[in-house]
């Protein structure tokens, strides 16, 4: 890694953390700030600056960064007014600061004066040799080590999931969904307004980090479209990267003399150069998020062909219209693995792909039937349907008022442990054959302790709240194995 | 921007590889029935020109000219509609294509990505469906086969009312040469194929447009 990269890795895992502008008032950023830093485990040191000293969280402030130690600190948090920050970058990189979060604001956003600010600062930033991320952003977060340098919640959990969005609100939502779903993230920092660092270098910076399997961003705009793609590409070409775009509809047609120029639209052109660069482009905020959480926690297919494994009926009847409309296929149920799932089941199954085990199931078949269609040459990925029905019914059982008498306390922990045992069987099958075994099931988010989904959860891996996303999501994961196959990259 | 003829935009394009008809450009009535009677008919005339560009608005395309007397009578009323600002004008005879399925590509330089390639679903409907996939220039093979599937209207693509499957290959061939011409001449500003008729499976450019800097 060069220079970029360690000036990065000061941004992301910072030694110690300066709040510059640190305030007792615990509505304004200085201290909202200092606040979550100091408050999500964090294990670096932290300081902090106030014009009139004091102390703020238990923090003492200095009033001169001069007084701070030398060589302890990597990053400063800026939240002092913008006419303050040249100086406090100055007195910054005298200390061995190497990275600034510019949360102030007054910048690019507020007009000419603005904006001969933010070209000012950029150029003293590049003097000297501090990466410059915002201003006007909402922070950056790094939950592998506990950094939450940002001015909003949540904090999510440890993951691989890097995120850099142009908007620190999406920033938020994709925490907020890799909160509800515990697939977590790496590194997250809103861009702001982007003066130095944009999207694609965050996104190049996580190529190179050990710590993100996965980039997500959400963009609006993209200035030099080329130039944005090419990066993207070689980017893609070395993780997965998933975008979300703002602004799609906007663009519309040009008026043009040629009819090719009048099919034009900014969004069939952006999606076409996506296409071409490998990017996994989804179509809103939390299909986003779900794609990137399963190229973060599901083996690549190796090709489209589908089993969908289900204890009723309706279920596999809709997730093969899902299907349907995707890259994937419904796998023609091959007849040694028809043969091997009709010696587990009674004859009522549907002797089809979906394999619709019609309430036929016993305490082993289902991990059975789950392994045997994995490991089948002839099938690249495996979704399954039904599970945590009976830990439901038993739900009603615990909380009413029979609970614990009547054999009630012995059948609730058999179907408890039995949909914990399907949810555990899913991930060590898709370890074991190496392809993705995805579960949906509502229960996701209607009742996410259900041990099944918990249990998912548990592991690392995302329950999906209906067949059709998960679907969608796998979609995402074949075409990104067909792109990288087809260009020797695979 | 100054707009090629459908000749010049043709032989611009067709030398890299870009599948046009047999066509003949003259200059008189009589020229126009001989290349008729060589080509046999049915035969579509065209009045061209450098200066003429959209000629189906014009009423410069006679279709379906079954006779001598038919070309005839088209290239007379042809030249005679030609104006003053047409400028120097020609007459093309082509052989009249029968296609059920037209497709649509072109060079399209955009503000924000510079030079695409573009296939689409063409006709008369082609901005209505819009079932279009567009590619930054210069594409590689594999680009060209993706664009291919994607577009939507895959049925159109595969064996289609008695006539065999498109031919994905030919139809990779004419994006990587229109792309190809984008690289060799960064002139173009835009380029359009349109219709591109599949004719026996095969992709057959029967109009150009070519849009210079």
């Amino acid at each position: 890694m060069g220079a970029g990269s360690e000036r990065f890795r000061a941004l992301f895992e910072p030694r110690g953390v300066l709040v510059a502008g640190a305030s007792s008032h615990p509505g304004k950023f200085g201290f909202v700030s200092l606040h979550n830093i100091l408050a999500c485990g964090y294990s670096g040191k932290v300081f902090a600056t106030n014009r009139d000293g004091g102390e703020v969280l238990g923090v003492r402030c200095v009033t001169d960064v001069a007084d701070l130690p030398d060589g302890e600190i990597d990053l400063v948090f800026v939240c002092t007014p913008a006419a303050a920050n040249p100086d406090l970058l100055r007195a910054c990189a005298k200390k061995g600061i190497t990275a600034a979060f510019i949360a102030s604001a007054g910048y690019g956003e507020a007009g000419e004066e603005g904006l001969a600010a933010q070209g000012e600062l950029v150029a003293l930033a590049d003097e000297l040799g501090i990466l410059l991320a915002g201003p006007n952003g909402q922070g950056v977060v790094s939950p592998p080590v506990g950094l939450c340098a940002q001015i909003v919640g949540p904090f999510p959990p440890p993951g691989r999931i890097g995120i850099a969005s142009q908007s620190g609100n999406f920033v938020s939502s994709f925490e907020n969904y890799a909160q509800l779903t515990g697939v977590g993230v790496s590194r997250a920092v809103s861009a702001g307004n982007a003066a130095a660092v944009g999207v694609p270098d965050y996104l190049e910076y996580f190529a190179d980090d050990p710590a993100t399997a996965v980039a997500l961003a959400y963009v609006e705009s993209v200035g030099d479209g080329r130039a944005f793609s090419e990066r993207l590409r070689g980017v893609a070409a070395r993780i997965p990267v998933v975008v979300v775009k703002g602004g799609a509809s906007t663009g519309g047609q040009k008026a043009a003399a040629s009819h090719t120029g009048a099919l034009a639209s900014d969004d069939r052109v952006f999606d076409g150069a996506m296409r071409q660069a490998g990017v996994s482009r989804a179509a809103t905020v939390e299909q986003g998020f779900e794609v990137a959480a399963t190229f973060a926690s599901q083996p690549l297919p190796r090709g489209n062909r589908v089993v969908v494994i289900t204890t009723v009926g309706g279920w596999g009847v809709v997730a093969a219209d899902a299907i349907a409309g995707t890259d994937l296929e419904l796998a023609p149920l091959p007849a040694d693995l028809m043969a091997a799932v009709d010696a587990l089941l009674p004859p009522r199954w549907s002797r089809n792909n979906p394999v619709d085990m019609a309430g036929g199931e016993t305490r082993d078949t289902v991990p059975e039937i789950l392994r045997l269609a994995a490991e089948h040459p002839e099938v690249d990925a495996v979704l399954f349907l039904g599970m945590g029905i009976q830990s439901n019914q038993a739900k009603l059982m615990r909380e009413g008022p029979f609970w614990p008498d009547h054999g009630l306390e012995r059948i609730v922990g058999y179907h408890e442990r039995q949909d914990a045992r399907y949810a555990e069987a899913t991930a060590e099958i898709s370890e074991a054959s190496g392809k993705p075994v995805l579960v949906a099931t509502e229960l996701a988010v209607t009742s996410p302790d259900n041990p099944g989904p918990a249990t998912v959860r548990a592991g690392g891996r995302l329950c999906y709240p209906s067949a059709n996303r998960a679907i969608v999501a796998l979609d995402h994961l074949w075409r990104r194995s067909r792109w990288l196959a087809r260009r020797g990259l695979g | 921007m100054p707009t090629l003829s459908e000749a010049a935009s043709k032989e611009l394009l067709g030398a890299f590889r870009v599948p046009f008809p047999a066509e003949h450009r003259v200059a008189t009535a009589d020229a126009a029935v001989e290349a008729a009677a060589a080509l046999g008919h049915p035969v579509v005339v065209k009045l061209g020109g450098d200066a003429i560009a959209h000629k189906t608005e014009r009423g410069l395309v006679r279709l379906g000219l079954g006779s001598a007397d038919a070309v005839r009578d088209a290239a007379d009323a042809l030249l005679a509609a030609a104006t003053p600002d047409d400028g120097e004008v020609h007459l093309l005879v082509a052989p009249m294509l029968r296609a059920t399925r037209e497709l649509i590509a072109g060079l399209h330089d955009d503000p924000q990505f510079g030079m695409t390639v573009m296939l689409g679903v063409g006709g008369i409907l082609a901005e209505a469906v819009a079932d279009v996939s567009f590619r930054l220039a210069p594409i590689e093979r594999t680009d060209a086969e993706e664009m291919i599937d994607d577009l939507a209207l895959q049925a159109l693509l595969g064996p289609f009312r008695g006539e065999p499957a498109v031919d994905r290959d030919a139809v990779a061939e004419v994006l990587l040469g229109l792309s190809e011409a984008a690289a060799a001449r960064p002139d173009i500003a835009s380029a359009d194929l349109n219709p591109l008729l599949v004719v026996d499976g095969r992709p057959v450019a029967v109009d150009a447009l070519v849009e210079l800097r």
